[in-house]
């Protein structure tokens, strides 16, 4: 029987320090045994568990996308006992990953259709994912429009890759901070606010909203405003987790695991259940 | 299959000691107190003549703390920070189950395989398949007793491989599986059944029946939208005198939420599951502190709604098996039927 508590092993193969308070850092980590690795197969917007044997376990989007193969990128903020200690880790050592897990975006409706793309601070991971994916599919999907925002440009996360995008003339990027400093020459001001000047068009397409609740809170009303209907209004929701897979009982929103039934829900899901998140 | 056989109860111990070479013999034992399911290693350790235990068996299929793999974290060794599986459960037999309770292992059954390898609870799943239920009819059930709300009786079968009704000096054995069968294979004690003590019986379990008293109804609830149960504003007052004490959930036969935590001492360890409770502020909380439940009110509110609500959205049936536990242990008498009439109002 196959056990789907038992993580698979993986090395670390990089550990990139994203913000500069240091409270975030990206693990690219490869499986040591190609079985595991194809069984690994995910699609954007899904998480999993890392594993670090004798610390515990802790649910990560991943932030790499399935059109990047043979390694899986986590970012990670320093919060607790687990993440504290994976933030001391070195390349080379071992951990373990079990997953994935969730219900990813629904990549296959984004086929054809605009994609806005709106995330905030540290909840970008997975919404860095979907980009690299549908880059990586171009031609199946409409228009791109990316808005994120971070405090600071310091803490803004993929500072290389947000170049290599910026580049690009298929992918309309629009990178704010809340305060710029004297090396910033792009947009100041918080994601509602841009996202009002960028006013992106709700015709035939989706918005992916993944950020701190207080940027939800703000933007939301924004889309509403430019017509854009709850159905099309997709988000990720964050959940304190155990099991991964709907038995543990702590992550549910109602009747809704966000492990399980999640964590990706749209917005018009969410309105017919209790705020538990 | 259905057989029915006698046992005199003087032979039970004989034939649980026997059954002990075999397996693993779980029965309600006395602990200072307390009646509480625990292994026997001696049939006369059995107690069954007492009304239920303290705590749901279901300790015998989800334990309160259970090993589920172990690592190394030793330099050396080839497989350091890996974790490997734990072995098999041993072969069990829970001896003693009133029919709530196996009705309970029913509901466990629902959460612990939802289907689709992803979703299967190996360590329930491995001690599941291994296990015979063994039941006792309760010829007396208690003003807290009300199985019959739910489709239970207190001489239901389901989930049940053998039902034992006690008749005065001899149980008549109702033998309903295979495995029920495969488990008195060959045993000395159990003998064909006389009509005397079938007729006995019969009478023992219409008057039982009849002893309970008609229950709660949760026939409205399904067909409420979640946020007008969410918002509903009798949970303004049911939960006011709860303590989160935890003492409902922890005897519960169908309370399963669970933690898991590592514990090693120098560079070994165990991965560990342990049960947890929703009423717990610590169940939820997030690691940057923030609680999507923080009240006394949101943690009593959930767990009513998934037990009568959410279960019932999710797998059609509630998750209660109307044991009385609950309503017996809790320090402030909160009574679980008093908190459904008014969600099924």
């Amino acid at each position: 029987m196959n056990n789907p508590y038992i993580p698979k092993p993986v090395r670390i193969e990089e550990i990139i320090t994203e913000t500069e308070d240091r409270s975030l850092k990206t693990f690219r980590l490869a499986f040591l045994n190609k079985e595991d690795e194809q069984a690994f197969s995910y699609v954007p917007g899904q998480f999993a568990e890392l594993s670090i044997a004798g610390k515990g376990e802790i649910p990560i989007g991943i932030a790499s996308s399935p059109t990047e193969e043979g390694y899986l990128l986590f970012t990670v903020n320093k919060v607790g006992i687990v993440t504290s200690h994976l933030h001391n880790m070195s390349a080379g050592e071992i951990m373990g990953v079990r997953g994935p897990l969730g219900k990813p975006y629904p990549i296959n409706e984004l086929k054809g259709k605009n994609v806005v793309i709106i995330g905030g601070g540290f909840a970008f991971t997975t919404l860095r994912s979907t980009i690299a994916y549908m880059l990586a599919n171009r031609s199946e999907f409409g228009k791109i429009t990316v808005i994120y925002g971070a405090r600071t440009p310091g803490m803004l996360l993929y500072k290389e890759q947000l170049k290599e995008w910026e580049a690009r003339n298929d992918i309309d990027l629009n990178v704010t901070v809340d305060k710029g400093d004297e090396s910033w020459s792009g947009k100041v001001g918080f994601v509602p606010t841009v996202t009002k000047e960028v006013a992106p068009s709700a015709e035939d397409a989706y918005a992916l909203v993944c950020g701190p609740p207080i940027m939800i809170k703000f933007t939301q009303p924004v889309l509403i405003k430019l017509g854009w209907t709850p159905e099309t209004i997709i988000m990720s929701l964050e959940n304190r987790m155990k099991c991964g897979i709907g038995i543990c009982g702590r992550c549910n929103v109602g009747p809704k695991y966000t492990c399980k039934d999640g964590p990706v829900f749209t917005l018009a899901e969410l309105n017919e259940l209790p705020k538990e998140y | 299959m259905m057989k029915e056989m006698v046992i005199d109860k003087k032979d039970i111990a004989g034939l649980l000691t026997e059954l002990t070479g075999e397996m693993t013999v779980i029965a309600p034992v006395r602990k200072g107190d307390n009646l509480l399911f625990g292994p026997v290693s001696d049939g006369s350790e059995a107690a069954l003549d007492s009304v239920n235990t303290r705590l749901a068996p279901k300790d015998a299929l989800f334990p309160q703390c259970e090993k589920m793999m172990t690592f190394t974290t030793d330099r050396q060794a080839e497989d350091a920070h890996t974790m490997q599986d734990v072995s098999e459960p041993d072969k069990q037999v829970i001896f003693g189950v009133r029919p709530c309770d196996a009705a309970g292992f029913l509901i466990l059954d629902k959460v612990f395989n939802q289907g689709g390898a992803e979703y299967e609870d190996t360590y329930y799943l491995r001690r599941r398949e291994k296990t015979t239920v063994v039941g006792l009819g309760c010829n007396k059930p208690l003003s807290t007793c009300f199985c019959a709300s739910f489709g239970g009786s207190p001489f239901g079968t389901d989930g049940l491989d053998i039902l034992l009704t006690d008749v005065g000096d001899k149980y008549v054995v109702t033998v309903l599986t295979d495995k029920g069968e495969a488990r008195l294979k060959g045993k000395s004690g159990p003998s064909e059944a006389d009509p005397t003590s079938i007729e006995k019986a019969g009478q023992i379990k219409e008057s039982a029946v009849k002893s309970v008293k008609a229950g709660i109804a949760t026939d409205k609830i399904k067909g409420k939208a979640t946020m007008e149960l969410f918002d509903d504003p009798c949970w303004d007052t049911l939960y006011e005198t709860c303590m989160n004490c935890g003492v409902c959930t922890y005897s519960c036969p169908t309370c399963h939420c669970f933690d898991i935590q590592d514990e090693a001492i120098d560079t070994e360890g165990v991965r560990m599951r342990n049960w947890d409770s929703c009423m717990f502020s610590l169940f939820t909380r997030h690691g940057s502190g923030h609680n999507p439940r923080p009240t006394k009110k949101d943690r009593f509110r959930q767990r009513f709604l998934h037990k009568f609500k959410y279960f019932q959205d999710n797998f059609d049936t509630v998750a209660c098996v109307g044991c009385g536990r609950c309503i017996r242990l809790c320090p402030v008498n909160i009574d679980v039927r008093q908190v459904v009439e008014e969600m099924n109002r």
